[in-house]
């Protein structure tokens, strides 16, 4: 039974001016047995807090519970097994795997360290592995340069599973393929979800992807999680301006795009080393104070105070709350607004 | 990185240089060990009566001072030489390697300090080190070698450093850091194979280095002392006699210099051997260039008044073999926006590029009609071809964060065009790119000309991009996977923009991209591209719903939408394009497609007409646009 | 996509200016702080030496009354602390004492010879960079893409053979071909404009040869670059894209290892001016490191520690300047 949770999760990089908080107090639960996505443009943080839940970024403040119970800060040492139980799927199959391990050798080190089993067990065990994430059990003895960039993304996915983890955690894994590609390692972790029950947490900043694969979806935005919940419920009600914003930008096959008006458009992220005051979004908000000068709340206070309260756990004022409708206005009425101005 | 493979090595020791620096090195060894054994006592052998001569057939290389033949010290002091050399720089090493080390494995203050102290310590030169070194110790060959070794220290340490900081910050290393393996493992199979190469590297170039650093020191006295000698001692002797009798400098001054590039040589040839220097890929016959090109054309018309673009048959390919365009035709109406979709080596930038004419210079493009405006710009001379393009044609590129040029402020970068093509003055040419920064809606244009890419973020400076473009008035705009390298809440706003400026300045537009959604919301005709042909052409509409080649469907169906079917598998295409010096027959999409019959194989199917708006090259084309038979394949590898 | 906090770091530019000094001004402590350990070390390079160093300098046959005098005079009775402090004093006042051997002021003869060796580096260094960087820069525009690998393998060769030699062998054979064979310019001393000839060239070539391979590789990787490709997409004519797009993409990368070269031509100077018989400080020190008299050891290796210093402090300053994405200024 594992439940990893994140409690008032905090990375900070650097100090002073130069400091840059990429994760604000995140707190998340990913139940046993299903996927967390996690969406956000690039600055938000995702990868970092990722990173921070393995271990790999140092925490700044708060915790990363598995069952309930802290996990130790530190890499190494008698942690060890509990914190294997925690394994990341990076971006980039070409810098993950070490150039002058041989496939075999790479997962037969996860098995071993994992199970500690025998070694003539070790072959069948690689050779099992790598069946799951249907590769030919021959290549065990090749090097990863001798691999196509799908090739050595399951190998890294067997190298993840062959440490027999409880969470897996992956990270753009199919940002840095083709699309032929990317739809085989998807399909592949869905049945890994299928077959072995592992919970995992799969990070993009594409939301079709991240909608196909998870059951329920995280929006993160400059270094907080704005929006929260079962992936439907978000996608077909979303909460938070910024996720509809995301939903918004996501192409549609055959949709041409309209002459919106142009206020309505996000723009370029801004600058994470300083985070505007109140609520993050607020300059770039549709229904914000920008727009709607009336909103001065948004540019005063944090919206992540009574964020419990709101449905998605919405970082924002306007969201409705748990129980009832949306107070925020939708598409139409904010065209509305833009026209009369 | 790459990993050399032993074939690697031994390709790279075949080269002429590797045959010569291993003969060499291998001949410094032999007499190393040989000489002393053989010819110490001619070495020893005073002939007072033949002191200081020059060439004769008793001593080729003349005697010194004391008569002694200069050949047989020369090759005696060998062993010397080398070894006080090796040691030297295997003294470096051991100081270097684990200094460098401390700021990746200790870290923190004491890290920074290291690092400090290191890059302090490269830029005092070697041989002043040296000198002050040995002047500590006291002169000789011990305090030569220990001065050598304290001054290539510092290189061993930079080096040291900085991989072990790559090999530190590695994702290989924080995965296996993540399954908890062992220290001394992460040690043995992590860190140690990935840097032990170029360390052993630059320990050859090093002794090299120091062969030269002993002879100097030597050569100024500071080193071995008689009744020692070496090639340094020698050459300062020979020096003192340059005027009467110059062959004696000769041998010591040759033995040095060979011997300093026999190591340098072979440190080279290892490092080239490690980079994974095989790949020759010109040496590949030339294939398949002669086999796809179509027939040089017989005469080049003009494309009927109208079209923008006309290509017919353009084929691009590269020495060795390479042909990643193979026959592409298609043509542009004005104001008309195309795209072009297909997975990364499919030829579609190519294509592009090729049109641009901003082909790489070792391409060699081929087309029976290139006409653009009109024009085949393959007949223009350069000035002419310079002003058509210049003036009329307008490139967007795939990262805006590379396109622009990071030395230059962006208004110069801007004004310049009006400034060369419009042959505009300084004040117009700013005023104009204050005009088109703003039509793109960059706000404060004044102030953000006289600001360096760096200042921008990457969606304006794809505006910026796109507003370099408009700088003259284009009538085709070429647009290279535009929103790729941006977040997904930038990229409506340029795709958005680029569509204005289209239709505002009634240009024509060829957009290009992997993903055919961003496609299909901005184009109403898109060429499907794979293996460097157009395998279909079609309205969005047909796209869409009923796609007749197996590739357009299996592409529209493998990218999640948000209204895929999550309990569904997507569909996924098995096995790999084709790499473009595939010169097999037939369908280069059929070894993939499950449709395939034995006559895909052999012959390759025409882009065949089936409506007003559609072509698609298949021999059994799909009738109701369904990605029949790729949603099973679940199980087979990519 | 990962928050890596140094290229975050590098995004921010607004506070340019302020950075900029802040740059300078972290420059300027390091370089203090260089200055400080090089002093140091020289303090310390005389009590290194195994056994008494003045008995070592006078021989053993020297009067011990003569021995005591010289220590007394150099201030090696004194305790450690205070001869450091006395001699941190000493040399901010320029006063390097007396030599060990000739018992005359080593202060003075630096002003004598210093001012020499400088020039001969100087110009050397001068020669180096104006041939050099164009020259790489041409071979760069010659051979990109590619083209003419005939050319380039000629230049590589040629030029790579040019870098193993060291510059004594140059000089060795430059005395050889010009002086002994055609009597073209003199073997050695100082004396007008053809005596320099033959030096400057010795110290030059070794670095013309690397510096121009390493402007030649940089200007490829620079024609290589996307924006070159913007710039000839803007069909700018080539004149304007090598000297306004190329050109000042390669000056980085060509600063640092000038500077670097600069501190190995200093060196160089020893092996010359020694071939050559040039009246300056490589000539003194080779001797004064064989007669053991190490006051003037000492004053040698500050003054050639503080050039190398200042050097490689304006390069930095330099590169702070000319580069506009600023990237070296957090470091």
């Amino acid at each position: 039974m594992t439940r990893l949770a994140a409690a008032g999760v905090t990375v900070r990089f650097g100090h002073g001016e130069r400091g840059l908080t990429a994760v604000d107090r995140v707190d998340l639960e990913l139940p046993e047995g299903t996927t967390v996505g996690l969406v956000g443009e690039s600055g938000s943080g995702k990868s970092t807090l990722a990173r921070a839940l393995t271990g790999l970024v140092p925490l700044s403040e708060g915790e990363v519970l598995l069952d309930g119970e802290p996990v130790p800060k530190r890499l190494g040492g008698r942690a060890v097994d509990r914190r294997r139980r925690v394994q990341m799927i990076f971006q980039d199959p070409f810098s993950s795997l070490n150039p002058r391990m041989t496939v075999g050798e790479a997962v037969g080190e996860a098995a071993s360290v994992a199970g500690g089993g025998r070694r003539a067990r070790r072959r069948d065990e690689v050779r099992r592995y790598l069946e799951l994430v249907h590769l030919d059990p021959d290549v065990a003895g090749r090097l990863p340069s001798r691999l196509s960039g799908g090739q050595r993304q399951r190998v890294a996915i067997a190298r993840a599973l062959a440490a027999r983890p409880a969470l897996l955690i992956a990270d753009e894994i199919t940002s840095s393929l083709d699309v032929s590609v990317q739809s085989a390692v998807l399909n592949l972790m869905r049945e890994l979800r299928r077959e072995l029950g592992i919970s995992m947490m799969f990070v993009s900043h594409n939301l079709a992807t991240v909608r196909y694969v998870s059951d329920s979806l995280a929006v993160m935005y400059l270094g907080r999680i704005v929006e929260f919940g079962p992936t439907e419920d978000v996608v077909s009600s979303p909460q938070h301006p910024y996720t509809r914003a995301l939903l918004d930008a996501v192409p549609r096959l055959g949709d041409a795009l309209t002459d919106e008006p142009p206020e309505l458009e996000l723009g370029d992220p801004p600058d994470p080393h300083n985070p505007p005051p109140g609520c993050h979004f607020h300059p770039r908000c549709p229904v914000g104070p920008t727009v709607l000068p009336e909103r001065r709340i948004c540019a005063e206070q944090d919206p992540r105070d009574e964020a419990g309260a709101r449905r998605h756990h919405a970082f924002c004022h306007f969201a409705s709350s748990s129980a009832g409708r949306s107070a925020a206005p939708n598409r139409e009425e904010l065209l509305d607004v833009a026209r009369d101005r | 990185m790459s990993e050399p493979s032993s074939s690697s090595f031994r390709r790279a020791l075949r080269t002429p240089v590797g045959v010569a620096s291993t003969l060499g090195l291998l001949a410094i060894i032999v007499l190393a060990i040989v000489a002393p054994i053989l010819w110490s006592a001619d070495a020893a052998h005073l002939d007072i009566l033949n002191a200081s001569q020059g060439s004769s057939r008793a001593h080729p290389l003349g005697t010194d001072a004391l008569g002694r033949d200069i050949l047989y010290r020369v090759l005696v002091a060998t062993r010397l030489s080398v070894t006080l050399a090796v040691v030297a720089a295997g003294l470096g090493a051991l100081l270097g390697i684990p200094f460098g080390a401390v700021p990746a494995l200790v870290g923190g203050r004491i890290g920074r300090l290291a690092s400090g102290l290191i890059n302090l310590s490269v830029a005092f030169p070697a041989l002043l080190v040296a000198i002050f070194v040995a002047a500590v110790i006291g002169v000789g060959s011990h305090g030569a070698v220990i001065g050598i070794a304290v001054a290539t220290a510092p290189y061993f340490a930079r080096l040291s450093q900085t991989l072990s900081s790559s090999v530190a910050g590695s994702e290989y290393l924080a995965a296996a850091r993540m399954l908890g393996v062992g220290k001394p493992r992460l040690l043995a199979r992590h860190i140690l194979p990935n840097v032990a190469e170029p360390l052993l590297i630059t320990m050859t170039i090093a002794a090299g280095d120091a062969l030269l650093a002993l002879a100097g020191l030597s050569f100024l006295g500071l080193g071995v002392q008689p009744p020692q000698y070496d090639w340094g001692r020698m050459l300062s002797e020979g020096l003192d006699r340059i005027y009467v009798t110059p062959i004696v400098a000769l041998g010591p001054a040759v033995a040095i210099t060979l011997g300093a590039l026999t190591f340098s040589l072979f440190g080279e040839v290892l490092a080239k051997a490690a980079a994974g220097g095989g790949v020759r890929r010109w040496q590949r016959a030339e294939i398949g260039a002669a086999a796809v090109a179509p027939a040089r054309p017989a005469r080049r018309e003009a494309a009927p008044a109208g079209d923008v673009l006309a290509v017919d048959g353009l084929t691009v390919s590269f020495p060795g073999g390479s042909v990643p365009v193979r026959g592409v035709s298609f043509e542009v109406a004005p104001g008309e926006i195309v795209g072009i979709v297909g997975e990364s080596g499919s030829g579609k930038t190519l294509t592009a590029m090729a049109i641009a004419d901003l082909l790489p210079a070792s391409a060699r493009l081929e087309a029976s009609r290139l006409a653009l405006f009109g024009q085949d710009p393959r007949m223009l001379g350069d000035a002419q071809r310079r002003r058509l393009l210049g003036r009329s044609l307008a490139v967007v590129y795939q990262d805006p964060m590379s396109a622009l040029n990071p030395a230059l402020r962006i208004g110069t970068q801007l004004a310049e065009v009006a400034e060369v093509h419009d042959g505009a003055s300084k004040t117009v040419a700013r005023e104009r790119a204050a005009d088109r920064l703003r039509s793109v809606r960059i706000g404060s244009p004044e102030a953000r000309l006289r600001q360096y890419p760096h200042e921008f973020s990457g969606g304006m400076r794809q505006r910026a991009v796109i507003a370099m473009g408009l700088m003259s008035e284009p009538k085709l705009i070429i647009a290279d996977e535009p929103t790729t390298a941006l977040d997904v809440t930038v990229q409506q706003q340029i795709l958005r923009l680029l569509r204005e400026v289209s239709v505002s300045g009634g240009a024509a537009a060829i957009l290009i991209s992997h993903d055919v959604a961003v496609v299909s919301q901005l184009c109403k005709r898109v060429l499907v591209m794979y293996a460097g042909r157009v395998v279909e052409e079609l309205d969005v509409d047909t796209l869409v719903r009923v796609p007749a080649h197996p590739y357009t469907a299996a592409l529209v169906a493998a990218v999640p939408t948000m209204e895929s079917d999550r309990a569904r598998p997507l569909a996924s295409i098995p096995g790999r394009a084709p790499s473009p010096y595939d010169d097999a027959p037939g369908c280069p999409f059929a070894p993939r497609c499950p449709r395939a019959s034995s006559r895909c194989l052999e012959e390759m199917p025409p882009l065949e007409r089936r409506s007003a708006t559609h072509r698609a090259a298949c021999w059994h084309p799909l009738e109701d646009g369904t990605a029949a038979g790729f949603g099973t394949v679940e199980g087979v590898a990519v | 996509m990962t928050a890596a906090p140094a290229s975050l770091g590098r995004r921010r530019t607004l506070w340019a200016g302020h950075t900029r000094s802040a740059y300078a001004l972290r420059r300027s402590a390091r370089l203090l702080v260089s200055l400080a350990l090089l002093l140091t070390a020289t303090f310390f390079m005389i009590h290194l030496v195994p056994g008494d160093p003045v008995r070592a300098a006078l021989g053993p046959t020297a009067p011990a009354s003569l021995v005591a005098e010289r220590k007394a005079a150099l201030g090696l009775d004194k305790p450690l602390v205070t001869q450091y402090v006395d001699y941190i004093g000493n040399v901010l006042h320029g006063d390097f004492g007396t030599s060990l051997i000739s018992g005359e002021s080593v202060t003075e003869m630096i002003q004598q010879r210093g001012p020499s060796t400088l020039k001969l580096g100087g110009i050397a260094f001068l020669v180096a960079i104006l041939v050099a960087v164009p020259l790489g820069i041409l071979m760069a525009a010659l051979t990109r893409d590619s083209r003419r690998r005939g050319a380039e393998l000629g230049f590589t060769a040629m030029t790579g053979a040019i870098a193993a030699i060291p510059s004594f062998l140059i000089a060795v054979a430059l005395v050889y071909l010009f002086a002994v064979t055609i009597h073209l310019f003199p073997v050695a001393g100082r004396a007008g404009f053809s005596s320099y000839v033959l030096p400057v060239a010795a110290l030059a070539l070794a670095p013309i040869a690397s510096l121009s391979r390493i402007v030649r590789v940089e200007g490829l990787r620079v024609l290589d670059q996307d924006y070159i490709r913007t710039a000839r997409g803007k069909r700018l004519p080539s004149r304007i894209v090598y000297v306004r797009h190329a050109l000042p993409n390669t000056l980085t990368p060509t600063l640092t290892v000038a500077g670097l070269l600069l501190g190995g031509l200093i060196a160089g100077t020893v092996l010359v001016e020694n071939i050559f018989a040039w009246p300056g400080l490589g000539t003194t020190l080779v001797q004064s490191v064989a007669e053991k008299d190490y006051p003037t050891v000492q004053a040698v290796a500050v003054v050639f520690g503080v050039v190398v210093l200042l050097a490689n402090f304006a390069v930095d300053i330099a590169l702070g300047v000319i580069d506009p994405r600023s990237t070296i200024l957090d470091t």
